[in-house]
């Protein structure tokens, strides 16, 4: 057991990256699984909020594959999180739930990369990866992330 | 996972194999740290309220410090379990180790929606064999 957080090796960073794409392809799936499991129309903002959530979450999905690729390493393929996400999914999701779902999506992520920033910034190894451009991208994506946690809020506000 | 965290999680395991007390020196072994830094945390500890360390004794847990501690060492099962099911990890343990301080509880509850655990977690854990006491004969299969 160890109480290092920082990130200590190419291996380890590779690893906390393609954590970060199962991460997006949980989201990036179960907000299709909302969109399609409802039997009302859905309301058109939320209908919205959850396409934007996809096609957010493939775009991260894919930023994260390529600095993964350049270590050398793989990611677990969508259809296979995407059957597991099929297999837990509660199929009777009311409004409120998906909202909320969207919520601890959208924080969770908010908070994954955080964390991720944190530890690579005060981890003092040298990654094969530039260290700068790693930084810029996971900034970039983390910073989406706080603006779909302020979307969800005001929606669920807004229907409050 | 906070160090506060790990070192809850680390005085329940100790607590839950010598069935009493956890001493001070074992809760430093398991985490790799000095003695010296395991009781100036295990002070803090104590001043939340989270523990209670009776000198030649050894430190026992509140009821508010096991509830923090069961819930650690439920994300560090999660961390486990993610890594043998879904990134099919074969050095899981070393590995979960590394990540605890990194992934989050927050994180940790999204990456239980795809994982199969079982009910009676976190006491399936096997102190002993540091895993969990039912994963450890999934991995043995996907091993094979």
């Amino acid at each position: 057991m160890s109480l290092q957080a920082p990130i200590a090796s190419d291996h380890q960073l590779t690893r906390l990256l393609q954590i970060g794409v199962v991460l997006e392809e949980v989201v990036e799936a179960r907000s299709h699984k909302h969109a399609q499991a409802s039997d009302e129309p859905l309301d058109p903002a939320v209908a919205e909020l959850l396409d934007h959530a996809v096609a957010e979450s493939a775009d991260h999905r894919q930023r994260l594959e390529r600095l993964v690729e350049e270590l050398n390493a793989d990611t677990v393929p969508f259809d296979d999180i995407e059957t597991l996400v099929e297999a837990q999914y509660e199929t009777d999701e009311e409004f409120d739930g998906i909202l909320y779902d969207q919520l601890c999506n959208e924080e969770t992520a908010y908070k994954f990369y955080d964390d991720l920033i944190e530890a690579i910034e005060t981890s003092e190894v040298e990654f094969s990866i530039d260290r700068e451009r790693l930084l810029t991208v996971l900034k970039e994506i983390r910073e989406e992330e706080a603006e779909g946690v302020e979307d969800v809020t005001e929606l669920m506000e807004d229907h409050g | 996972m906070n160090t506060q965290a790990q070192y809850l999680k680390a005085i329940y395991l100790v607590q839950d194999q010598s069935d009493g007390p956890a001493s001070t020196g074992d809760v430093a072994d398991l985490l790799d740290v000095s003695p010296a830094s395991a009781n100036e945390m295990i002070g803090k500890l104590e001043d939340r309220g989270l523990l209670e360390h009776e000198k030649y004794k050894g430190v026992d847990l509140t009821d508010k410090g096991i509830k923090q501690a069961r819930d650690a060492l439920q994300n560090y099962c999660i961390i486990e379990r993610f890594l043998v099911e879904v990134l099919e990890v074969e050095e899981f343990r070393t590995e979960a180790k590394q990540l605890e301080g990194v992934i989050d509880e927050t994180v940790a509850e999204r990456l239980d929606t795809i994982i199969d655990r079982e009910p009676q977690c976190p006491d399936c854990f096997s102190a002993e064999e540091d895993v969990c006491g039912l994963l450890e004969t999934e991995a043995e299969v996907i091993s094979d």
